[in-house]
Parts: C-alpha cells; sequence; structure tokens
C-alpha cells in the first residue's frame, strides 16, 4: 500500500476521525483553553498564564499533588516487591501455582470502584472488630485520618494490582533458559547467587515495564481515591486526578480545571518518557 | 540435596495458600456478610452467617435494576470492541504493509497518544460531544474507539510482522483487491491477537467509570454507575450494600471462570510488548 493509495487512507481513516476528535483536539482545545476564562461553552478573555499562576497558590491542589506523589512512589515500590516476589513464588512448580496464580490475578477483573467499597467495608467495618477481637488499637478508625485514609489507598492498590505485575514478572521469569540456572548450580552458586545474577538481569527489561506501569498508573488513580476515601477527611485524601474533576465538574471552573489537566499531563508525560530512558540505559549497562 | 528440596516444598507451598487466603479474604468477607441482617452483622462480622437471608440480594437487585444495568454494560462493552477491533486491525495492517516515512508517523501520534491521561481531555471533550448532542451510549462507543484504537493498533502493527507478505501478492494474483484480502486472508490470522485485543478492553470498558459517569444519563447507566449511586444511598447499610457489590462482580467472576486461560495470556501479551 502506498501513500497515494485511496485504500491506504480509507483502512485508516475511522481511526484517525476517532484519535482526532476524541483525544488530539480536544487536547490541544484544552491547552489553548487553559489560557483563558473559558466556561464550558465560550470564552470572552485571554488570561495568560493567571490559571497557573494560581495554581501555585492553591493549598489544596498542591496538597493533593504532593498526597499523589507520596502515594505513588510507596505503591509502585510495593507493587514491585509483591508482584516479584507472587510471581517467583509461583513458578516455583508448586501443586497450588495454577490456582494461586488466578486468586492472585482475580482483583485486576474487577473495577478499582467496587474494590474501594469492598475495602472501605473491610476497613470500617471489619478492622474495628478484628482490633477488639485482637486487642489491637491501631485497628480502630481506619479511613477517619489522612494517614490511615492514604495506607488504606495503598494497601487497596497494591492488592488489586500485584497479581497483574506479577503476570509481566512471570511472563519474564519463565523465557530465562533452565540451563542457565543449571549451569550456576553445578559452577557452586548459592540460590541467592542464582538469583541476583542471573535471574534478575534477565529480569530488568520487565522493571522498564512495571516500572512504567505502576508509576503511571498510580499516578492517575481516581476511582479507588472516590470509592475509599472520596478524598476525606477534609480532602486530606484527595488525589490530583479526584482534584481536577472537583475543580471542573463541580465548582465548574472548566479553564481552572483544565490548567490543572495539562500541568497533570506534563507530570505523567515526564514520568513516562524519563523512566522508560533510564531504565533503556540501565539495561545497555547490565 | 534431594531431602533439602522435599523439606523446601511444603514450606513455600503453606506460604502461597496463606497469602491466597489473605487475597481473597476480602472477597470472603464481602459475601458472608451479605447473607446477613445488619444486626448479626454487628455481633460477628468474621463468621459464616447464622441463618443466611438472601432478602438483601432481593432488595440490592431491585434498587440497582440490575438487568437494565447488565444489558447496558453488555451492549456498550460488546459494541466498543467490535468496533474498535474491525477499525484498528484495518489501521494495523494498511500501516504495516506501508513502509513509508508517513506510515511510521501516523504509528508514532498513535503510540504517544496512550501517554496522555484522560483527565487532560475529558473537561474538552465532554463539552464538545455535548454540544453535539453526543452525550449518549453512542458517543461513548466512539469515544472507547478514540481511547482504545492506540494500543490495538500497536498490538496489531506488531502481530503483522509475522504475517508473509507473499500472503498478499498471491490474494492480488488471484484478483483480490485491498478489502478482500485484508478480510478473507489476513484478518483471519490476527485471530490470536483480536482475542488478546478484545480481552484487554472488557476489562477496561467494562470497568470504566469516570468517562461512562460524565456521558451517560441515569436510564443509561453501565454496572459500575448504578453501583456508585446504590452505594451511595446505603452509606450506613453495609448489608444491603455489599449485596448489592456481590451482584455486580458475579458476571465478572463467571466470565473469569469461563476465559481464565485467554485472560492471563492477553493481559501478558498486552503489558509486555
Amino acid at each position: 500500500m502506498r501513500n497515494k493509495d485511496l485504500t491506504f487512507w480509507l483502512f485508516l481513516a475511522p481511526v484517525i476521525l476517532a484519535l482526532g476528535a476524541v483525544v488530539v483536539i480536544p487536547l490541544l482545545a484544552g491547552f489553548f483553553y487553559s489560557f483563558t476564562d473559558w466556561n464550558g461553552l465560550t470564552f470572552n478573555n485571554f488570561l495568560g498564564l493567571e490559571h497557573y499562576l494560581r495554581l501555585l497558590d492553591d493549598g489544596r491542589f498542591l496538597s493533593s499533588l504532593w498526597f499523589t506523589i507520596q502515594f505513588s512512589v510507596v505503591t509502585v515500590v510495593l507493587l514491585n516487591v509483591f508482584g516479584l516476589g507472587l510471581a517467583l513464588l509461583v513458578t516455583q512448580k508448586l501443586k497450588s501455582s495454577n490456582l494461586l496464580r488466578t486468586i492472585f490475578f482475580m482483583p485486576n477483573l474487577i473495577g478499582g470502584l467496587i474494590l474501594g467499597f469492598i475495602w472501605q467495608f473491610i476497613f470500617i467495618g471489619v478492622f474495628s472488630d478484628l482490633g477488639d477481637l485482637l486487642g489491637i488499637a491501631g485497628l480502630d478508625g481506619w479511613l477517619t485520618t489522612g494517614t490511615t485514609g492514604f495506607w488504606g489507598l495503598v494497601i487497596l492498590t497494591t492488592w488489586q494490582l500485584a497479581g497483574y505485575i506479577m503476570i509481566i514478572y512471570i511472563a519474564y521469569l519463565q523465557s530465562i533458559p533452565e540451563e542457565l540456572l543449571e549451569a550456576a548450580k553445578v559452577d557452586g552458586a548459592s540460590p541467592f547467587q542464582r538469583f541476583r545474577n542471573v535471574t534478575f538481569p534477565l529480569v530488568a527489561p520487565a522493571f522498564t515495564i512495571s516500572m512504567f506501569l505502576t508509576l503511571s498508573t498510580s499516578f492517575k488513580i481516581y476511582d479507588q481515591n472516590l470509592a475509599l476515601t472520596d478524598g476525606g477527611p477534609f480532602n486530606s485524601t484527595e488525589m490530583v486526578a479526584m482534584n481536577i474533576v472537583y475543580t471542573a465538574f463541580s465548582s465548574n471552573e472548566m479553564a481552572y480545571g483544565q490548567a490543572k489537566a495539562i500541568i497533570f499531563f506534563v507530570f505523567v508525560a515526564i514520568i513516562a518518557v524519563s523512566q522508560v530512558y533510564y531504565n533503556k540505559k540501565k539495561e545497555v549497562e547490565m | 540435596m534431594e531431602q533439602k528440596r522435599k523439606k523446601k516444598l511444603p514450606v513455600l507451598e503453606i506460604l502461597g495458600i496463606l497469602l491466597a487466603l489473605v487475597w481473597v479474604s476480602p472477597f470472603y468477607l464481602m459475601v458472608v456478610n451479605a447473607f446477613k441482617t445488619n444486626r448479626e452483622m454487628f455481633e460477628d462480622v468474621l463468621g459464616l452467617p447464622s441463618e443466611a437471608t438472601v432478602d438483601n440480594f432481593v432488595q440490592a437487585y431491585i434498587d440497582l435494576n440490575f438487568l437494565n444495568a447488565l444489558f447496558n454494560s453488555t451492549l456498550i462493552t460488546t459494541v466498543s470492541i467490535i468496533i474498535i477491533i474491525i477499525f484498528s486491525s484495518m489501521a494495523g495492517y494498511a500501516l504495516a504493509r506501508n513502509k513509508s516515512k508517513t506510515s511510521n508517523a501516523i504509528l508514532l501520534v498513535f503510540v504517544a497518544a496512550m501517554l496522555i491521561p484522560f483527565q487532560a481531555v475529558m473537561i474538552t471533550l465532554t463539552s464538545f460531544f455535548g454540544s453535539m448532542n453526543l452525550l449518549n451510549s453512542g458517543g461513548l462507543i466512539f469515544m472507547y474507539l478514540g481511547f482504545g484504537s492506540s494500543l490495538a493498533i500497536f498490538l496489531y502493527h506488531g502481530a503483522m510482522k509475522s504475517v508473509p507478505l507473499t500472503l498478499d501478492e498471491a490474494a492480488k494474483i488471484d484478483g483480490a483487491n485491498k478489502f478482500q484480502t485484508f478480510w478473507y486472508i489476513i484478518f483471519p490470522l490476527l485471530k490470536p491477537i483480536s482475542v488478546t485485543v478484545a480481552i484487554l478492553n472488557v476489562i477496561w470498558i467494562w470497568n470504566d467509570f469516570l468517562l461512562p459517569s460524565l456521558v451517560l444519563s441515569s436510564s443509561e447507566a453501565t454496572i459500575p454507575l448504578r453501583m456508585f449511586s446504590f452505594f451511595g444511598e446505603y452509606t450506613r447499610q453495609w448489608h444491603l450494600a455489599l449485596a448489592g457489590l456481590t451482584i455486580a462482580i458475579i458476571p465478572v467472576i463467571i466470565f473469569y471462570f469461563f476465559a481464565q486461560k485467554q485472560i492471563i495470556k492477553g493481559v501478558s501479551e498486552g503489558a509486555v510488548k
């Protein structure tokens, strides 16, 4: 097929039209509107950087950003530890391997909203009972403070997504030739040495993928946030995505919300690009 | 050496089973408490119900208008996936068979679009579609094509590498045009990747909340949307809320039960590529 062929463009027309109308035009228009007093329908004035300067003084937005960053860092570490741990466990040729894989992966199929509601019940309804039963005061009053809300979200997200990251690591672990590990064993390498010097370097590409995935996923989380804490108490667990939705659709500050969304986009893009760049470099060195 | 291995295995086996129990415990707690009365739940939240009542399920089923929500979810998910598969496979094929700079640039745009977070476009998107009276399930399906085609095209383009060009040439000699070549010869060969695309999109679209919440009216509401308003009504009535959540999850569990192998394979292909 050549560029001049009409069929080439006919094959592409539906998706180009959809991507253009749904992603490209809204993004470009949004970028433009973020510099105006757009109200969702029309705009009268060009405001320049006004919205972006206002962001710097918006305490609620800044604390949601800080909360999101902390949440993402903790979640990425836990997800990769659990994901790799579970993957190593279920690839040990256990009798229950298949069943375990099925169970660990299950939460991924259910939406964050429904899972968030289930865990709201666990943290509020079950934790206090469990605390009374075991005499642990720390299990009382979960989700009523910013700290327990934070850890509640971390637990929920780790539980939900670890099975997904596990699947990625399994794919890489299974591509390691058996002979390589056997050879290391014959040469007298301990299980830890085999992991450190054979398995780990060969699984390195999986880090690129799962770090990138987990970081951008946890940074963009909305459903779980809404269902579990709804940002409360007193907006202390509000993440950026929720702050943007709130600004645009509850306070009806469309242009200001759009400016926040552009900043959000820049953060996500920086994470993605730097992560891929860094990991590619590291893979080569190893 | 052999003895050591025998000893090691049960330890890992037990560790695995314990972890699995922790993993399913939220589902266990949801289901057992959905069968309890509110009072019994207060007395004992961990144990099995003393006498199981299905009243909670009946009321939740009615209040969720569940059949209607199930119908809406099924319709939107199925039509979106069919459209994504048809148009993305065509695009992936066209891009793979055209080795020009234009073709590469188009692919790059689609791949780059995957990086754009939904929040960056949702405000203008809903405003524009609203002004065209497209905030309904038809508009939503078109939006899913826009958001979902990137990954699908990427996967189809990758899969095309293993489809030899000689097939196209043979079809051409036999007098087939490009559309016939694609639909009769190439598309059947892409079936494995179509399954992957379908699975990845089912998981996403079936569970999606924010986009449909901005687009759909309550009569067209999908399961997550109904669940959201249902949960809001029963904040302090866990027994009803949990029964509703259990009902909402059942279709997914059935799907997982029957398509487990393909799901895990599809997810792993989608993530690794």
